[in-house]
């Protein structure tokens, strides 16, 4: 974000009037905004009409479908670290962002969405394409604000774009009636936001919470961090691995948190939760001191809450208060963004090591791998895996791709076994699970990080949600890997019908239409295959394509995620089969 | 039922101070409806400082539930600060106004015995009907309905609680420190729950 030094030329230009909808297009400019993902309609026209003249300095990605436009605005801002820019019209426009909405706000996703509304004479009298957007969007935006004047309009952007990235980031939407949008104003410059009155996006940091959580640690024998998507949002991947080294504790991520320490870290014991690994989980409950770092226990990573690290002394670093003591009792809260108390908790730990604690989770990882892993990742008969897709991908990427998954069990194994070099390369719907979400994050993430090979990991029943946005590439040209793993089921779905409910397998079977030759309508070559021996060069070719490629790779109809902490089941419960 | 955040449920008074702005009502509202939680009452009024406004929420909760409620309430952006408190630490009143026959009234002096007894006071006296007002706790203005329910009754209703917090020093010095970038320390804990597993930090 500029700062007020930087600002200052624009405020010394003189006055001049111009219409609310170019305002916009100019504080975009200076919010640092290089690309915006939209679809346009009445209520929006006149934003549409300033953006003509700007769509040489503000690229706009013409989407299929609004949702399609919100999930790429994630993609672009979970790849980047910036936040994503959303265009929607009004009523049936808006409404089909709240999805993405809802998704961005659990996951807590930087974007500002703009919709255009009515005149505001209109408001209120079911005039066409009406929707109370504020209200439906209120309780999946961070903060929402309608615009009936042009002159609100600068203050009301910058406002939005300190809110969507400050703090605890999160969707933000403005709500902007057509009559503002043409009304001309004496714009005055834009000024960006730098403070709220009623508004603290960070805690202060207590310096007696650094020196109980640091005391607890240096006396621990048995410590162990748990880290989340927080570390990226703050930016702290150095200051976390700083940390880790520092301290010598083993640690375990979230699927959101995945890539922030690199997965070969020796340090890097593996994944939580309902999926996770079974050292992880089933050490939770053994450790003395658990430190939390960005991540906020969500119940796929805790199980059954009143059975979960009992034992253990709780330290939990988080930027937001609401989610300290929400689910796990904390002894010593480190409030503040992990950016800056990890360096200061790092200063005053003690250098040490656990060889033998972190033996035990080698232990537990030299199981899983006996019983499940290896046959999950290297089958020599029998019919494909997801897994062994996963790790031929790895050889063939080392690790350096961006791996935008979708929703279900390709996600998990994805999730489980995705090789990940950097920050910001595993992007996938956490907190909602909204299927459909893969295939415009990746165009996003793309966009957001255009040097970086994109592949989009996708089950068949998700594809069909959003492969409307395969117009999308089309048009655009932008190049994303499209893997479609496909079991002719909604696995996740059906997995749990099999385990828990005596296989009565309730409308999860479902077909689908010859995904290739559907990219082929499209101009987006592709290719399917069934057999083992033509997965690698499959993959290789879809990975050394110049542009898009959709790859449908036949796996096993029946196969099952594991291990698995059944719902309702502590960690410790985990099962391998 | 022996939930253990069944038994210590009391009624809280959630205090909270806001900037002006359209859809901060819906937006407190849907703290408590989305977690099926009835809201018993809810003023809002200016505070004493112009521009900035004043919420006054009745809930009948675990004070574990509570704070997690107030967290949530101190999250939105234009909350400047949300306290909760319990009856004892507040002065509290309702209103409440009461519509009854006035023939009723005139022709039975024990009725304007038991109104002067319940401290009501007439607010508008006609030909056909007169209006008292009483303001108290809930149990007074209560009692009062039961003592009138014999002698025809016409209307009654009841005010949201307004309440003031007993230790307050109010919100004046606080808000300027809001303005600056940085704020002192003390004004942004909650001094109103300064043990240390209750205080947080905004
Ligand atoms: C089918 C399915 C299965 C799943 N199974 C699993 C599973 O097995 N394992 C798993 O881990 N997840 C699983 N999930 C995902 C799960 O639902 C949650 O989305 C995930 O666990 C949340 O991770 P998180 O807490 O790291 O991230 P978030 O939900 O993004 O939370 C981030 C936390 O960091 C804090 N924070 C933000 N910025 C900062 C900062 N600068 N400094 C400090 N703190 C900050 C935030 O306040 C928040 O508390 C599954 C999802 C699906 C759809
Ligand atoms: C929008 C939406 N609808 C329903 C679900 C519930 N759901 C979770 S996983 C899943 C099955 C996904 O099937 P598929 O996309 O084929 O992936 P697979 O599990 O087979 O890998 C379903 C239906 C969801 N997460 N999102």
């Amino acid at each position: 974000m500029l700062t007020q030094e930087k600002q200052a030329p624009a405020l010394l230009e003189a006055t001049k009037t111009i219409a609310g909808s170019e305002a916009i297009m100019l504080g975009l400019l200076q919010e640092g905004v290089d690309t915006i993902f939209g679809y346009p309609g009445g209520a929006i026209m006149p934003i549409y009409d300033a953006l003509y003249d700007y769509r040489e300095q503000l690229h706009h990605v013409l989407v299929r479908h609004e949702q399609g436009g919100i999930h790429a605005a994630q993609g672009y801002a979970r790849s980047s670290g910036k936040t994503g820019v959303v265009f929607a019209t009004s009523g049936p426009g808006a409404t089909n962002l709240i999805t993405g909405l809802a998704d961005a706000m659990i996951d807590s996703t930087p974007l500002v969405c703009i919709t255009g509304q009515v005149f505001a004479h209109l408001l209120g009298t079911d005039a066409f394409q009406e929707a109370d957007v504020i209200s439906i969007s209120a309780p999946v935006t961070k903060w929402n604000y309608q615009v009936t004047e042009a002159d609100e309009l600068p203050e009301a952007l910058a406002k939005a774009f300190y809110i969507a990235k400050s703090g605890r980031p999160g969707p933000v939407l403005l709500d902007i009636t057509k009559n503002a949008q043409l009304q001309k104003f004496d714009f005055a410059g834009y000024v960006p936001c730098q403070h709220i009155r009623s508004y603290r996006p960070k805690p202060i940091v207590r310096k007696e919470y650094i020196r109980e959580a640091a005391e607890l640690i240096n006396n621990a024998q048995r410590p162990f961090v748990l880290w989340g998507q927080g570390v990226m949002l703050g930016s702290a991947e150095q200051e976390f691995k700083a940390f880790i080294e520092k301290s010598g504790i083993p640690a375990a991520w979230t699927i959101m948190g995945a890539g922030a320490l690199p997965s070969d870290h020796p340090l890097n014991v593996g994944m939580l939760g309902m999926h996770g690994n079974y050292g992880p989980n089933v050490l939770t409950n053994e450790c003395d001191v658990l430190i939390a770092i960005g991540m906020r226990f969500d119940d796929r990573v805790t199980g059954r809450l009143d059975k979960y690290a009992r034992q253990a002394k709780v330290i939990h670093l988080d930027i937001d208060p609401s989610e300290i003591d929400k689910n796990v009792q904390t002894t010593v809260p480190v409030w503040g963004d992990c950016k800056e108390t990890l360096p200061l908790l790092t200063e005053v730990i003690k250098e040490k090591h656990y060889p033998e604690w972190l033996q035990k989770f080698h232990t537990y990882r030299d199981t899983e791998v006996a019983e499940l892993i290896r046959d999950e990742l290297y089958p020599t008969s029998g019919e494909l895996t997801m897994g062994e897709v996963v790790q031929q991908l790895n050889e063939l990427t080392n690790g350096d791709a961006i791996i935008v998954t979708d929703v279900g069990q390709h996600q998990m194994v994805a999730c489980r076994y995705a090789k990940l070099n950097q920050t910001r390369s595993n992007i996938t719907s956490g907190g909602l699970g909204t299927m459909g979400f893969a295939l415009p994050a990746a165009i996003g993430a793309k966009y957001g990080a255009p040097d970086r090979t994109v592949v989009a990991v996708i089950g068949d029943g998700g594809f069909q949600m959003t492969l409307q946005e395969l117009g999308t590439i089309m048009q655009s040209g932008v190049d994303v890997k499209i893997l479609i793993l496909n079991n002719r089921f909604l696995g996740m779905v059906r997995q749990w019908q099999e385990l828990f409910n005596e296989r009565r397998y309730s409308f999860v079977d479902i077909t689908s239409p010859d995904f290739v030759k559907v990219a082929d309508g499209y101009g987006i070559p592709g290719k399917q295959i069934t057999e083992r021996d033509m997965l690698k060069d499959a993959l290789q070719e879809m990975l050394s394509h110049k542009g898009s490629f959709l790859l449908e790779v036949m796996v096993a109809k029946e196969n099952n995620v594991f291990p698995m902490v059944p719902q309702g089941c502590s960690v410790s419960e985990i099962r391998l089969k | 039922m022996s939930n253990p955040q069944q038994i210590d449920r009391q009624e809280y008074n959630i205090t909270v101070y806001t900037e002006n702005h359209v859809g901060l009502l819906n937006r407190i509202a849907t703290i408590f409806s989305r977690r099926k939680m009835n809201i018993e009452s809810l003023n809002t009024s200016p505070s004493e400082i112009e521009g900035i406004h004043r919420f006054n929420i009745v809930i009948h909760e675990s004070e574990e539930v509570v704070r997690k409620l107030v967290k949530q309430i101190e999250k939105q952006v234009e909350v400047l600060k949300a306290y909760y408190n319990t009856n004892q630490d507040v002065i509290w009143q309702e209103m409440a106004l009461y519509k009854v026959p006035t023939d009723v009234i005139a022709e039975k002096a024990l009725v304007e015995r038991l109104l002067r007894e319940n401290g009501a006071r007439a607010v508008v006296i006609r030909k056909d009907y007169t209006v008292f007002e009483t303001t108290g706790h809930r149990e007074e203005t209560d009692n009062l309905i039961k003592v009138l329910q014999p002698y025809g009754l016409i209307e009654f209703v009841r005010s949201a609680r307004i309440a003031i917090i007993k230790d307050s020093e109010g919100f004046n010095r606080k808000l300027r420190e809001f303005e600056r970038a940085e704020p002192g320390e003390e004004v942004v804990e909650n001094e109103f729950l300064n043990s240390r597993d209750n205080v947080f930090t905004m």
